[in-house]
């Protein structure tokens, strides 16, 4: 009997740590453990030795505690697509999932109280309200956190769940914050793979699990198929390609020193920031997801009188903004909503900006410039009249400054509306063209009065923002959450990657990250890229003794 | 009770295979007690007596004196090469009782290639082997001719050591080592089967003159020599190596007993006279000034007068010569269809695949200090000898050669190593082991490799201890063999750092640390190379502790660190994060008095390694840490994988074939899918649950009142129950 208990006695210890290797041979233990915890849990006499480096263990032995398991998972748990519903739940399970909770979670409670500057350490099973807030400390939502800790819980893990609102715009953005704070996405079906590996549930109701999700990835997959097709499919697949590629010059370096020439660094060099260029395209790509849910802005500025408002209301056939022959008519921003080629767009009617005394033109022209600041697309309109003046130059150099000081990341792009196309004088009408080209990706010729050129308009708007007019067989190619965390890891990748070249690390260390990039592109189709790799040093370079 | 425990346990649970009569074919049966008490006895003196010696002593008389001749051993390992020889060496030295059978005595450890130990992926396999107390990193330090560091600059993890050695005298200072250990024999002798008992269970070997050795493990190393074929061009004799007759026989034997068997070639290329060669014109390449080592035990490092080895190149006559007779080589000629190893492409190989290259580097690599020979790396062709030396001398340098030998290729018999599990038992017969070229592998650091773990296992199982399996993510040694295992492999395999997942964490200079631990339990590893070991350590330890806390400001010193690494130097900066500054190497550190002397150079090399590249280390092994809690999930090894309706139809043929013993393993399978893997998961984890189940309803049922039990997992705690 002492014996078994001996046997068992491992399943309930926790693992030695190493943290003092020299002064009381702790492999002695661990091997021990390893045998014991064989015998006990196989029936055939077999060992696995996972060895360990023992020079990292003390400084690492903390680090590895907090990532044992299999990580934190996140996912909206309720039905998606039907319609918004009063209530949604993001759920994140996983031994950080509180500590990934507390990062996107602020409770109100303790805002107030403490600065809301200490780790969320809540009480298990008690609700508390508060709001969601993305990386730059922005809300996204109000939401009830109800925290439900180990072991009781679905999963039998840390488990957080976030009510929001029903609106699935609510609810990817939080979970989309959920991601960025370090869960991941969880698979179809894995909260309940997870309860059942912990022993949550029951036979049958794993025999039914098992049935469902077998069921799920298969459509998964043909999904995951079909979502992928078309032009970001096919930039995900030369991203991975190219990485590949240079993994294989690099690796084939690594291997077979002797008997390649040496690399052309400045080349490789090259490649990779297109990589990194191509790749800023694919994220923009999957903004396009963010941007059908949210809609554009788009702000409509110019000088006073150059016929703004008239776009607007011609555009949104309405007589949403006031028109008048007075300069200066529209003080406040005027809104009015279109829907572009089926993407909702919100246009903007600014008040003219220019330099005024009046404090209530002042005002309108301190929110027009905000308004410019805060949009998707910035659409700059001036008289054919009037042609390009100074004021104009002038007009949008501030824009231009003001977005540089904001540190967007991002600046809109801007569209230069030649209104009142109908008086134009003839002979102006090539030199602007030329004087405006660097500033606006496009130059459109409108007549609010008539309404021409607006189609052209909306062609414009879509193009500068990258998105085709979407076919009659409605939109095929939007990025997927998965999709969107696997470009997320690669855009990370590379940005080590661009760090360990200036750092000018050594190659090997290159690899890692290229290798950590294809690895994220290659989720998405699931391959195996050692192997891969490997083929193409072969079928590329000559190499053997 | 307790101290009496692990002794009871090996007597209790010694599988029954082991404690059964041993069924020796065509003698008589010997009974249960007696073979128990032989396993019980020969423990305490680590012996284990002939059988006939035995029995005259012992009180059964069953077994007459003289009726047969038989020999009994713990351990036999078939094959003396680098294989053979650290299966040997790592079994004798765990104190079992080791025979030893080779073709041929005067060639044990014979450098039959490339006379060279290392390179890139290799060399980390030399210093695991080392590390976990093997032979062959010693033996290359003792008899370099030439060291080398190569991808010094690409990274820690990728820098390779390599060794020209003395073909010759590595052979007979391993021969040495093999014959001065006590609990080692060695028979020349040819192998031809394996004697098999009643449960699947190896008994022995019979070699060709009608011997038979009794043990209970054996280890197959037979390299090229099994049904092995060597061609010169047209020409073939039956040959394991260019004068040595093949092991004939064994293939039928193996493959009577349901094993796959398939053919590899490989090849070699021509040695040359040194004396004809006209050095002149070619680019010498020298040896480091600095030498590095393979061995961890500093009793090796002792250094030695370095040769030259030299470069020459291929020119356009080389190309034509081969294009104008590519008729006459076994590949394109069509009368070998044998694969050859991608990476040792012969010459016409190269050539006809990669049309482009104008010219390709060849090697002059002396073979010893005392032979005129010449090996002429790169360059290995299957044409027929008469058209040989008209190559060479295209060569420049090489115009008026000699040639001494010519380069030959030979064909040999493995079995696809899906057919051993990664202890490299086989899975068939429960104690046999395969090691070497036989498992599909190239190269000597390969086979030591893949020789220590199976001499170990086959030791280890002789005294019925479980079997060591190193996981892959522990060592390139681990590597190797799941690759092996797992991906039914039919061209030969060598080891690349790129088939290793995170060798960041793999590197030369901690595969003590990684596996020396675990060479002293299993008892490889003396209290002297324990101690060296346990003290550097500890001196590392200390230094980062240092540079952790020692802070400079200002003065030459940093301004040489500012220079060097383009960023400036704060006041007050600490060691550490001076080191961790780009091209600040620990040797900066030493030149301005900060360094520390008691540190030998790859102490140093270690500190600064563990220090400048911690951010990617940790990253690197958190990241495997994640991997490896879904991958070391066990497989049953009796799953009915055809029964899996939820895994597609390739998948299941494909697991069936293999049969993985865990999660990862699976899931590095060709054709097996990730929605496979769950689904898998899925299957095993429910049937657990159904056992699981089972068994507590029987418990409950028998009246058995023991709570641990219901509580633990499955059903082995109940027969280790009812056994108590």
């Amino acid at each position: 009997m002492a014996l078994a208990l001996i046997r068992l006695l491992p399943w309930r210890q926790p693992k030695p740590h190493h943290l003092f290797p020299f002064s009381l041979n702790p492999t002695k233990t661990h091997f021990l453990f390893h045998l014991r915890h064989c015998q006990a849990s196989t029936s055939s006499p077999k060992t696995l030795i996972l060895t360990q480096d023992e020079r990292s263990n003390g400084s690492l032995s903390a680090e590895r505690e907090a990532i044992v398991g299999s990580g934190t998972i996140a996912a909206i748990v309720t039905s998606l697509g039907g319609g918004p519903a009063a209530v949604g739940i993001v759920r994140l399970s996983g031994p950080t999932a509180v500590a990934v909770a507390g990062q996107v979670f602020r409770p109100v409670k303790r805002v107030k109280e403490e600065g809301g500057c200490v780790a969320w350490r809540p009480k298990s099973h008690f609700v508390e309200y508060g709001y969601v807030l993305d990386n730059d400390g922005n809300v996204i939502d109000e939401v009830l956190a109800v925290p439900m800790l180990a072991p009781r819980s679905y999963t039998r893990e840390d488990v957080v769940e976030l009510q929001c609102h029903g609106n699935d715009v609510c609810l990817h953005r939080v979970l989309r914050a959920c991601l960025e704070a370090g869960a991941t996405l969880a698979e179809p079906g894995e909260f309940t793979l997870r309860a059942f590996l912990n022993g949550r549930l029951d036979l049958s109701q794993a025999e039914n699990i098992a049935r469902l999700i077998s069921a799920k990835s298969a459509a998964a997959a043909d999904s995951a198929l079909a979502g992928i097709q078309g032009g970001f499919s096919s930039l995900v697949k030369s991203l991975r390609i190219q990485c590949i590629e240079l993994l294989t010059e690099l690796e084939a370096r690594l291997d077979f020193e002797d008997e390649l020439p040496p690399l052309c660094f400045p080349s490789l060099i090259d490649k990779i920031r297109v990589m990194q260029h191509d790749l800023q395209d694919a994220l923009d790509t999957a903004n396009y997801d963010k941007l059908l849910q949210s809609g554009l802005q788009i702000a409509i500025i110019g000088r006073p009188n150059v016929g703004k408002s008239s776009l607007l209301n011609a555009w949104s056939k309405s007589e949403r903004a006031i028109v008048t022959e007075i300069a200066g008519t529209t003080r406040d921003v005027v809104e009015a909503n279109v829907s572009i080629h089926g993407i909702p767009a919100t246009l903007l009617d600014t008040a003219g900006i220019r330099e005024t005394d009046d404090i209530a033109e002042k005002i309108g022209v301190k929110r027009s410039e905000a308004a410019a600041l805060a949009a998707d697309v910035i659409i700059m309109a001036i008289s054919a009249v009037d042609g390009w003046s100074e004021e104009d130059a002038k007009l949008i150099e501030h824009i231009v400054t003001s977005q540089k000081s904001a540190n967007q990341a991002m600046t809109a792009p801007m569209i230069l509306v030649i209104n009142k196309d109908d008086c134009k004088p003839k002979d102006l009408l090539i030199s602007f063209e030329e004087i405006c080209s660097g500033l606006f990706k496009k130059v459109v010729r409108t007549c609010a009065l008539t309404g021409a050129g607006i189609s052209e308009l909306e062609k414009a708007v879509l193009e500068v923002r990258g998105l085709e007019p979407i076919s009659s067989a409605g939109r095929k190619w939007t990025v997927n959450q998965r999709q969107f965390e696997q470009l997320l890891r690669t855009q990370e990748a590379f940005v080590r990657l661009h760090t360990s070249i200036e750092e000018q690390l050594p190659m090997d260390f290159w690899t890692i990250d290229l290798r950590e990039a294809a690895l994220a592109l290659g989720q998405i189709s699931g391959d195996d890229i050692s192997e891969e790799v490997l083929t193409s040093i072969f079928s590329k370079f000559c190499i053997g003794k | 009770m307790a101290s009496a425990t692990p002794r009871l346990l090996s007597f209790l649970f010694t599988p029954l295979r082991l404690t059964y009569p041993i069924h020796a074919i065509r003698t008589s049966h010997r009974s249960r007690t007696l073979s128990f008490l032989s396993f019980n006895l020969r423990r305490p003196n680590g012996r284990l007596r002939t059988v006939s010696s035995f029995a005259s002593n012992g009180t059964n008389g069953m077994e007459r004196m003289g009726q047969k001749d038989e020999e009994r051993y713990d351990v036999i390992v078939v094959g003396g090469g680098h294989a053979g020889c650290e299966a040997a060496l790592a079994s004798a030295r765990l104190g079992a009782r080791t025979l030893l059978l080779t073709l041929n005595l005067d060639r044990i450890a014979w450098q039959p290639c490339n006379p060279a130990v290392g390179g890139p992926a290799k060399s980390q396999l030399v210093h695991e082997v080392d590390a976990l107390g093997g032979e062959i990193g010693k033996m290359a330090d003792r008899c370099y001719l030439q060291k080398r560091v190569l991808n010094l600059s690409k990274g820690p993890a990728v820098r390779a050591l390599r060794a020209q050695t003395d073909k010759r005298e590595y052979a007979m200072e391993m021969k040495k080592v093999v014959e001065s250990n006590s609990n080692l024999f060695i028979r020349e002798a040819m192998v031809t089967e394996v004697l098999i008992g009643k449960n699947d269970n190896i008994q022995g070997v019979r070699t060709f003159f009608g011997m038979d050795f009794f043990a209970p493990s054996v280890v197959l190393t037979t390299g090229t020599f099994m049904s092995g074929k060597i061609w010169v061009g047209r020409a073939s004799m039956p040959a394991g190596r260019a004068g040595e007759s093949a092991s004939l026989g064994l293939t039928e034997n193996l493959q009577s007993l349901g094993f796959e068997t398939d053919r590899l070639k490989t090849g070699t290329p021509a040695r040359v006279d040194c004396r004809s060669v006209d050095f002149s014109g070619l680019e010498p390449q020298y040896g480091d000034e600095e030498v590095s080592w393979f061995s961890f035990d500093p009793e090796c490092h002792i250094e030695r007068e370095q040769m030259c080895c030299y470069l020459t190149r291929t020119t356009s006559e080389t190309h034509k010569l081969i294009r104008d007779n590519l008729n006459e080589t076994p590949t394109y000629g069509g009368w070998v269809d044998a694969k050859g190893p991608r990476y040792c492409p012969s010459i016409e190989d190269k050539i006809v695949r990669f049309r482009d290259k104008e010219s390709h580097q060849i090697f002059l690599e002396p073979e010893g200090r005392t032979v005129p020979e010449l090996y002429v790396q790169g360059f290995s062709t299957g044409l027929p000898e008469r058209l040989q030396l008209a190559l060479l001398r295209t060569l420049p340098g090489l115009e008026n050669c000699v040639m001494l030998r010519p380069a030959y290729a030979v064909e040999y018999d493995f079995l696809p190593a899906y057919q051993c599990s990664r202890s490299l038992m086989t899975k068939k017969i429960e104690g046999l082991f395969f090691s070497g070229q036989i498992n599909g592998t190239t190269g000597y650091e390969e086979a030591a490799a893949q020789g220590i773990i199976s001499g170990i296992n086959a030791a280890r199982h002789s005294e019925g201890k479980p079997v060591i399996v190193l996981e892959r993510e522990s060592s390139y040694i681990g590597t190797l063999i799941d690759d092996l295992v797992t991906k039914d492999l039919r061209e030969p395999y060598r080891m690349l750092t790129s088939r290793s997942e995170h060798r960041l964490l793999l590197r030369a200079d901690n595969a003590d640390s990684r596996l020396t631990p675990l060479g002293r339990e299993i008892g490889l590893i003396d209290d002297r190379r324990w101690d060296l070991y346990q003290s550097k350590q500890l001196r590392i330890k200390e230094e980062k502790e240092r540079l952790k806390n020692v802070r400079v400001s200002g003065g030459e010193f940093a301004a040489e660190v500012a220079t060097v690494s383009g960023q400036p130097v704060r006041d007050h900066t600490t060691l550490e994060s001076i080191l961790k500054k780009p091209h600040v190497q620990y040797k900066l550190l030493d030149k301005h008095g900060f360094g520390n002397e008691n540190l030998s150079k790859c102490e140093k090399d270690c500190v600064e390694i563990d220090i400048k590249y911690a951010g990617f280390i940790m990253r690197q092994q958190s990241h495997l840490q994640q991997i490896v809690n879904q991958e070391h999930k066990r497989l049953p090894e009796d799953l009915d994988y055809y029964s899996m309706t939820t895994l597609s139809h390739e998948s299941r043929e494909k697991l069936s074939k293999v049969r993985p013993q865990t999660i990862g393993q699976a899931s590095r399978i060709g054709g097996v899918s990730p929605a496979d893997i769950t689904a898998l998961l899925i299957w095993v984890e429910s049937n657990r649950r159904k056992a699981n189940q089972r068994t507590q309803q029987e418990l409950l049922r028998s009246g058995a009142t023991d709570n641990h039990m219901a509580a633990s997992s499955p059903t082995d705690s109940v027969v280790q129950a009812t056994a108590i």
